[in-house]
């Protein structure tokens, strides 16, 4: 059902935990379907510089966070603004059509921490 | 691998395997030809009719042979509710059923019958004063399951029956995860139908068995050759028959043992959870519970990625987790017991077999609580106290 890079990504996420002052912080999903991911960001000079994550949820939804580090960091703000879910679950070589809209959250979780970031400037 | 999801379905025992093969191989005749071969085949299904019939204390003209547990469900609640919608619309039913009854239930509820879905409350057991309550003058059929299949929970089906009777309303008991793991005797239950599959009871899958007590008279919802006495038409599937049979008669026998064996195992199991991971619970009543039926939640993490990682580590499991189903609902059954959403996705169970053994349990909690501690660790929604 999950492809083999979903279940290296869930197996051996990359960049769980939290970043301590972090610049920006954002948390998105419901407990109703599942998935709640934090991310949180650290930035220099524009860019991420880095990206850490904790995730309630399945094992799509910890393999699309960890992916989205690994995506995102050393983007600037507007590269990494620009990867959208569709982005996370190609980088993932797919994700289960059910899976998709429900556990796909990452790219929403980052362009929330990077809101956070520019609120805060 | 360790396997502990029996409920999901069973290994086939060998004995079993063995019998079956004949009527794969040099048997396969059609019972319902007149030349040897067929009667050979009509003879073995005659004798497995006998088999499946002692197991429940029916007689074996009241046994019909179906595809499984699904089939008898359909075969018995729309048999019933056509039979006898002249007399009445309503059925009564559980909160908790399998997708079998209660999809088959919703499909008659667009047919115009009205349904009621009783409670079962934090314990995941139906209160007969419900029951009672429920009841109309219109009531023709109540349908309950006797062993949930998530939590494990047996429901006072004696009772029930005793009830059903009184008001003179059909009793159709979905048996699929109680027949052949606790003492299930069709007259002391007071039903008049009782659903079976092979396949949970280390017989083969596409298989199952229909008690419909003498005189019930169902309407036939599937049509073909006559078979079955007109309920499940079809050629007989002979080796899944015989391998039912087969499989009744096994667990007839070790009945007792393997539930003071898996009641053994089981207890090992929940105590070394509970005792030994913070914020673990057990889901439905501890004490009227299947034996070897588990199902565990744990605060802060998601029953998919649970799920997941025990299969790394060779142990299979199952969750109620919305996330692993298709549907993508939490499960009906965690919510009916009052769990709130986040409480229903954290579920684990376990379902315990006569090939577990006491060193698995053991490996098996050791690995339950690594896996917490670091599911708990990447969650957002686990703040260490």
């Amino acid at each position: 059902m999950y492809t083999e890079k979903v279940m290296d990504h869930f197996t051996n996420p990359r960049n769980v935990g939290e970043i301590e002052n972090a610049d920006g912080e954002g948390t998105v999903g419901n407990p109703t379907c599942g998935d709640v991911m934090t991310i949180y960001i650290k930035v220099k000079d524009n860019v991420l510089e880095d990206i850490k994550f904790k995730t309630f949820g399945c094992g799509a939804a910890i393999a699309t966070s960890s992916m989205i580090t690994e995506l995102a960091i050393g983007k600037t703000i507007e590269e990494a603004l620009k990867i959208t879910k569709n982005h996370v679950a190609e980088a993932l070589e797919g994700l289960p059509k059910t899976k998709m809209h429900c556990s796909n959250l990452a790219a929403d979780a980052l362009k929330a921490a990077i809101e956070n970031y520019k609120s805060k400037k | 691998m360790i396997y502990m999801d029996h409920s999901a379905t069973s290994p086939v025992k060998k004995e079993v395997f063995e019998v079956m093969k004949p009527y794969l191989k040099e048997s396969y005749g059609n019972a319902s030809t007149f030349y040897s071969l067929g009667r050979e085949a009509k003879v073995a299904m005659e004798n497995a009719r006998e088999n499946v019939a002692k197991l429940i204390g029916a007689n074996p003209e009241e046994i019909i042979f179906t595809s499984g547990g699904t089939e008898s469900d359909n075969i018995a609640i729309q048999g019933i509710a056509y039979k006898l919608q002249s007399k009445g619309k309503h059925i009564i039913t559980s909160s908790i059923e399998h997708p079998a009854v209660i999809e088959t239930c919703k499909g008659l509820e667009n047919k115009g019958f009205k349904v009621s879905y009783l409670p079962v409350y934090k314990n995941g057991i139906i209160k007969i004063s419900d029951l009672k309550k429920a009841i109309a003058d219109e009531t023709i059929l109540i349908t309950i399951m006797h062993a949930n299949n998530e939590i494990g929970t047996i429901q006072p089906i004696a009772e029930i029956g005793e009830v059903a009777k009184k008001h003179d309303i059909k009793f159709h008991c979905d048996g699929v995860q109680s027949v052949g793991k606790i003492p299930v005797d069709v007259n002391k239950l007071n039903v008049d139908l009782l659903s079976v599959s092979a396949h949970k009871l280390h017989g083969p899958k596409g298989v199952g068995a229909l008690y419909i007590k003498k005189g019930t008279k169902l309407k036939p919802i599937l049509f073909g050759g006559g078979q079955e006495n007109d309920l499940s038409p079809g050629t007989e599937n002979i080796p899944g028959i015989v391998g039912l049979a087969k499989a009744c008669e096994i667990a007839k026998l070790e009945l007792e043992n393997n539930f003071t064996y898996l009641t053994n195992l089981q207890e090992k199991l929940i105590d070394g959870v509970l005792d030994n991971i913070e914020e673990s619970y057990l889901n439905g009543d501890r004490e009227k519970r299947l034996p070897g039926n588990v199902n565990f939640r744990f605060t802060g993490i998601e029953g998919e990625s649970i799920v997941l990682m025990l299969d790394s580590k060779g142990i299979a499991g199952s969750t109620g987790s919305a996330c692993s189903s298709k549907k993508l609902t939490p499960s009906h059954v965690l919510k009916a017991i009052g769990l709130e959403d986040l409480d229903s996705h954290g579920s684990l169970r376990l379902t315990i077999g006569m090939e577990n053994n006491e060193e698995e349990v053991i490996t098996v909690i050791e690995e339950i609580k690594s896996i917490v501690e670091t599911l708990r660790s990447m969650s957002p929604l686990w703040k260490k106290k």
